[in-house]
């Protein structure tokens, strides 16, 4: 490849160079359809669960399987929310109720010890800082066990505060914080704080927070739907059917009545609505944060 | 990883807050001094003590903790407990169903992991090209990353479904007889690799496209000068210079793949949920330290299952980190003879 400087012309005519890069850069029709064949691929699966949603109860049940939406998504709702065994309205409300609490807490103690991490200084920085990277690596399951006996313990298990208090912040909030306010909030603006007689809490919520409003919303985005799809502890946390967060309702809605497809696609579809509302208003910071954590990898 | 050690040190050479020292005359400025002495040094301590309060008490403390539990004969609700050493260990290592458990998690993460990169990396190689709609299209194939896990794992398991599933119906059109999917390993696990790679393709390619759009362009054009076709081009740029992505992607994948539980969970569905289906076709690690809770109430056991499936994701960590490591520098050797 290093031959090619070598033998390239003198002189050659500039408008040549640029339609070459054009045409490295440029989709071909075939990249194009195989392009909209994915997308479609993406999508079809969610259609075809508003089709099942919306259909009658036993729909599903016939060949050639329904392509089309009907009109019962009101009735399949209603049994849905009169089903007492799934519980699914007190779902919706708890994981409501938890993805926003943690995406409050998450946001706000992350950003103060991130901020703490990139801009203060103080005795232990670089060790304490290391060490919160060194908890990002171990999985959760290691410590479930304890954990749950704690839960057990508190007389938490089955109650809300079980799923919120552990996890009211977490190292890659703190650490993804400190990354951003290091690059973006100069140090000179906070010296110039400190000499107009900020006193440090001054500092970061009205010279910090506001720098670092991008990197918040993505933040957020990620807790408020991680939190929302979150599984594993909740399965084990919030086990009782009375008291479930929305992915519990839902397992019990599937195993119990997988008879009754019209009324689980109900609910998983009432389940996504929310994400899907926080996809259509913020997916393109949704994807920046996706693209952007990348490089920073 | 190595940014902590790097970073800190360039922004700790601050010059000490002027103008403080020389207005101190009147007794006000004193005390406001001594209060701002106060808040610099008691601040940054008071701004992190949040995350290492809530992570000494439900992070460090289990971790340390579960070592301890893994030792004991430790029933579910039982007030005493004794210590047994690493019988726990014993007991689950000489178990078949646990080795079962270990094979399907290998197997399903192989089956899902390998296409998933692969066609996530030339979806990435898509999506980089100029067209028109690039965002929408973007959007487009991360739509099934924003469903929940629950919502996926349903939604598939009709989809797969023997009797009225439309995967079913639609391989009748090609003589495919009804496959009762969820009955036997190798369906099984197809079934639930195919709900993982569509979750999570659009997602990789996404971290891919990142990657790719910061390779100098100039590359491909002496390239394209070369002759090299557009194939050549991703197999002998593309590739080789995405390698530590390529790398964090296989690792993520790993660590996320040891854990797969709601998927074959939900997938099964029914009282032998836990057991991956009543031959246990497609249970996991995870499935298996949770039957230790629900079917055999032992905690002890949960534990020793918790410490050997870290360890399977360290094993697995470090050996899929050599083979991509591997791959990536044969690879690069190859294109650079020719």
């Amino acid at each position: 490849m290093t031959a090619v400087s070598v033998k390239r012309p003198p002189a050659p005519p500039a408008a040549k160079p640029r339609r070459r890069s054009r045409d490295v850069f440029q989709a071909t029709p075939l990249t194009f359809v195989m392009l909209l064949a994915t997308v479609v691929l993406s999508i079809f699966p969610l259609y075809y669960m508003i089709v099942v949603a919306t259909r009658e109860q036993g729909a599903t049940s016939s060949v050639p399987p329904p392509l089309i939406p009907g009109s019962s998504l009101g009735d399949n709702i209603g049994r849905l929310l009169d089903n007492q065994n799934a519980a699914f309205m007190t779902g919706m409300v708890n994981s409501a109720i938890i993805s926003l609490t943690l995406t409050v807490s998450v946001v706000f103690l992350s950003t103060l010890a991130g901020f703490a991490f990139a801009k203060l200084r103080f005795r232990g920085r670089n060790a304490l800082m290391l060490s919160i990277l060194v908890t990002m690596m171990v999985p959760a399951q290691l410590g479930v066990v304890p954990l749950y006996m704690m839960m057990a313990k508190l007389q938490w298990a089955n109650h809300l505060p079980s799923v919120i208090i552990p996890f009211l912040v977490n190292g890659f909030g703190v650490f993804m914080m400190r990354q951003y306010v290091s690059q973006s909030v100069p140090d000179e603006l906070i010296e110039a704080a400190r000499v107009d007689g900020c006193n440090t809490f001054r500092i970061y919520w009205s010279v910090v927070l506001p720098a670092l409003r991008p990197a918040i919303a993505v933040l957020a985005l990620f807790t408020f739907m991680a939190q929302w799809n979150e599984f594993f502890w909740a399965s084990l946390a919030m086990g009782d059917p009375s008291n479930p967060t929305v992915q519990i309702s839902l397992q019990h809605l599937s195993t119990g009545y997988y008879n009754d497809y019209a009324q689980v696609f109900a609910g998983t579809l009432l389940s996504i609505l929310p994400l899907l509302a926080a996809f259509i208003l913020f997916g393109r910071q949704i994807i920046g944060g996706i693209m952007e954590g990348a490089l920073k990898a | 990883m190595s940014l902590p050690t790097t970073t800190p040190a360039h922004s700790a050479e601050l010059p000490p807050p002027p103008g403080r020292a020389p207005r101190s005359p009147s007794s006000f400025l004193v005390r406001a001094s001594k209060w701002s002495r106060l808040d610099t040094k008691a601040s940054p301590y008071i701004y992190i003590a949040p995350f290492f309060v809530i992570f000494g008490i439900f992070g460090l403390f289990p971790l340390i903790y579960t070592g301890y539990v893994a030792l004991n004969d430790w029933e579910v609700g039982a007030d005493t407990h004794t210590f047994v050493g690493l019988d726990n260990f014993v007991k689950i290592l000489s178990d078949n169903y646990f080795w079962n458990a270990v094979f399907n998690t290998i197997g399903i993460f192989v089956v899902s992991t390998i296409p998933q990169l692969l066609l996530a990396l030339m979806l990435a190689n898509a999506l980089n090209k100029r067209m028109r709609g690039r965002m929408w299209l973007r959007m487009g194939v991360l739509v099934p990353n924003i469903t929940s896990v629950a919502a996926v794992a349903i939604l598939f398991s009709q989809l797969f479904a023997r009797d009225f599933g439309l995967i079913n119906w639609l391989l009748h059109f090609v003589g495919v007889s009804p496959i009762d999917w969820q009955a036997h390993k190798w369906t099984a696990w197809l079934a639930i690799s195919t709900m993982v790679d569509w979750r999570w393709m659009g997602y990789n390619a996404l971290i891919y496209l990142a990657a790719m759009q910061s390779i100098p362009k100039d590359i491909y054009e002496s390239a394209a000068l070369d002759g090299a076709s557009s194939r050549r081009q991703f197999w002998s740029i593309t590739v080789p210079m995405l390698r530590p992505t390529i790398i964090f992607t296989v690792i993520i994948s790993t660590i996320g793949g040891f854990q797969l539980y709601a998927e074959p969970l939900l997938f099964t569905g029914g009282a032998s949920a836990f057991l991956g289906g009543t031959l246990r076709q497609s249970q996991t690690v995870t499935m298996y330290l949770m039957e230790q809770f629900y079917n055999k109430f032992e905690y002890g056991d949960m534990a020793a299952v918790a410490w050997l499936l870290f360890f399977l994701i360290l094993v697995f960590s470090g050996v899929n980190y050599l083979i991509t490591a591997r791959l990536e520098s044969s690879g690069k050797k190859r294109g650079g003879k020719k």
